[in-house]
């Protein structure tokens, strides 16, 4: 169960090896990657810069893996959050989960990032050539996080 | 009180945090929202639409009719949009 909030890069194969090192228990590694596109509603981006509320952040985090260690049988998790200036093509978030079967681990990671995406404090600055702008929650986020308040608990055991 | 702008607000109070001493007749966040208007038209502006404000008291997600007392941490910030 690791939650990290960093400025740095991540090595997804690296971190993935890290979780499973000496894990003979581990059926399936469910993975989701952010990256910084190039496009936004139009207009080229140059770059963005994530803002956070630090120590919220983490306790957000750790809720939200808290409630899915609580709906699936999982035997890892992993979060990680950059902040900071981002340019397109960087790596923004990764989320990992693992478990004995393939359904815990994809169904948790959808969520995991779901949720994440209404309850963490982040915050999108974006660098365009119209000049830069706060991105806005989008209703369709908020949608796919209602998706998962009825989804019973420990479904895929 | 120690309260915490984000994102926009931090841009349009032209400051990260501050730290106040909110008079006696303010107990809630819509309270502390209105006192907090008064201390410029930067804060004025930032926390003119509570609609398109989210507020965190003590790092819990919170709402207008929270409760605030003098050594709460109250965050406001725009709709999150990480991930």
């Amino acid at each position: 169960m690791a939650i990290k909030v960093q400025r740095e890069d991540f090595d997804v194969g690296a971190e993935i090896a890290g979780l499973t090192a000496g894990r003979t228990d581990i059926g399936g590694v469910a993975t989701f990657l952010g990256l910084v596109r190039d496009i936004a509603g139009g207009d080229h981006v140059k770059a963005m810069t994530l803002e956070h509320y630090p120590g919220m952040t983490e306790k957000m985090l750790a809720d939200i893996e808290a409630e899915a260690r609580g709906r699936w049988p999982l035997d890892e998790t992993l979060i990680i959050h950059r902040y900071g200036r981002l340019e397109p093509g960087d790596h923004i978030v990764l989320v990992v989960t693992a478990s004995a079967h393939r359904k815990a681990a994809l169904e948790s990671c959808e969520f995991l990032i779901d949720w994440l995406k209404t309850k963490a404090p982040f915050w999108k600055l974006e660098e365009t050539g119209q000049g830069e702008h706060w991105v806005e929650a989008r209703e369709s986020d908020d949608e796919a996080a209602a998706r998962w308040a009825e989804t019973p608990h420990k479904a895929a055991e | 009180m120690r309260i915490l702008y984000f994102a926009f607000l931090r841009q349009r109070t032209g400051m990260g945090e501050e730290t106040v001493e909110a008079p006696a007749n303010v107990h809630d966040v819509a309270g502390l929202v209105e006192w907090l208007k008064t201390r410029g038209p930067g804060h004025a502006e930032a926390l003119r639409d509570t609609s398109a404000i989210r507020v965190a008291v003590n790092q819990e997600f919170a709402g207008l009719d929270t409760a605030v007392a003098a050594n709460d941490e109250i965050a406001f910030f725009p709709p999150v949009t990480g991930g």
